[in-house]
């Protein structure tokens, strides 16, 4: 046998990854997963049922997990968008410390052990709608519509609208009303969010090829559509109080943020010019944050109280 | 043998040699994953208990 044969080709030395626990944390998106989180509990204590506290925690990590495993494999796609975007350049895949292929394969294992654990812990119809909200996330709003239209994040919403509902199911092995309240209020919250940062941001999406609403319609129609839904938001934000499960509490907390936000959207679709526009969206992007955590906080507080308060 | 068939990061008789970065971020790895498989461990654990519950100390007959 000559030297020759020994010969070793680089490419099939075995990467060894130099990324950290923190680098695999980041994949998960923790704070989209902290919002998931309380909204997912939000819903498992609006149940007809309340489930056994432990059981209760075990779904909401489940949950957590499974929202997690949503955010990897979207990193995974959306590496090459990443890179261009300020805001997404230092994730851990743009910035070199993981490959492409261990996202993939870290974002399917969790997915696949969040269903399961889910089904296990809880019941088999929260783990069908976990494993749809997963797929509706990654498939057709990260593979499929996200640079396909600019109704994007309306569609793409109902993934971030669903785990009220997974938690419900969880719970009570049903979905209740209540559940579909939730799901709409996100739903409805969705657009109006996103749309304040895209305005902020629409020079990131445009060197991304990302046809958020403000780069294929324009800012102005988008000042439009934010105010629209924002006064939608307000009166389907008080609906729980209006339809029985929330307190008078809740009413004034969902009816004073939901027409402090109508006035946030109505300064941004007045103001369309210089520095007051961009302060404009600023303000409203940081407030919408504000308001879908008052709300969803208020429940879960109320509903945590109700023994010692009745 | 060839020096230049010995690709970088490797060694002809230790097989691949890593560097002090990647032995440190693989140790942080492995201990990040045995607390996961811990952490699954007393969840599953804590679950059954709490779905058998009074049946768990019952033998059967």
């Amino acid at each position: 046998m000559s030297d020759a044969s020994f010969a070793i080709n680089e490419s099939m030395v075995p990467r060894v990854p130099i990324a950290a626990p923190g680098d695999y944390l980041a994949l998960l998106k923790p704070r989209v997963m902290s919002l998931v989180v309380f909204t997912a509990l939000a819903g498992l204590l609006l149940a007809p049922s309340p489930p056994h506290p432990i059981i209760g925690f075990a779904s909401l990590l489940a949950i957590a997990v499974g929202a997690g495993a949503s955010g990897a494999l979207n990193m995974w796609y959306d590496a090459d968008i990443d890179a261009l975007m300020s805001r997404t350049r230092q994730r851990p895949i743009p910035a070199g410390r993981l490959a492409r292929e261990e996202a993939l394969a870290f974002g399917l294992v969790l997915a696949g052990m969040s269903v399961l654990t889910l089904g296990l812990v809880a019941n088999w119809l929260a783990a069908a709608l976990l494993a749809f909200t997963i797929f509706f996330y990654v498939v057709v709003y990260t593979i499929w519509l996200k640079r396909l239209t600019p109704m994007n994040i309306v569609i793409g919403g109902v993934a971030g609208a669903l785990p009220p509902m997974v938690g419900c199911a969880a719970a009570s092995g049903s979905l209740s009303l209540a559940s579909f309240v939730l799901f709409a209020i996100i739903f409805i919250w969705t657009p109006p969010h996103f749309w304040a940062l895209a305005l902020l941001r629409s020079e990131d999406y445009g060197r991304a090829g990302v046809p958020m609403l403000p780069n294929v319609a324009g800012p102005d129609r988008t000042r439009l559509e934010i105010l629209a839904y924002s006064i939608l938001l307000a009166p389907i934000g008080a609906l729980p109080y209006l339809l029985g499960f929330a307190s008078a509490v809740y009413g004034v907390v969902a009816i004073g943020c939901g027409l402090a936000l109508a006035r946030l959207a109505w300064t941004v679709f007045r103001e369309r010019r210089g520095d007051v526009a961009t302060s404009a969206a600023r303000r409203l992007f940081l407030f919408s944050i504000i308001y879908l955590f008052s709300l969803f906080l208020t429940l879960v507080v109320e509903r945590l109280a109700s023994p010692w308060f009745g | 043998m060839m020096a230049a068939q010995t690709p970088k990061g490797t060694n002809e008789k230790k097989g691949i040699v890593l560097t002090p970065e990647q032995a440190r971020s693989r140790r942080a790895r492995n201990i990040a994953i045995g607390l996961a498989v811990a952490l699954f461990i007393a969840l599953f654990y804590l679950v059954t208990i709490v779905k058998l519950g009074g049946g768990v100390a019952r033998l059967p007959a």
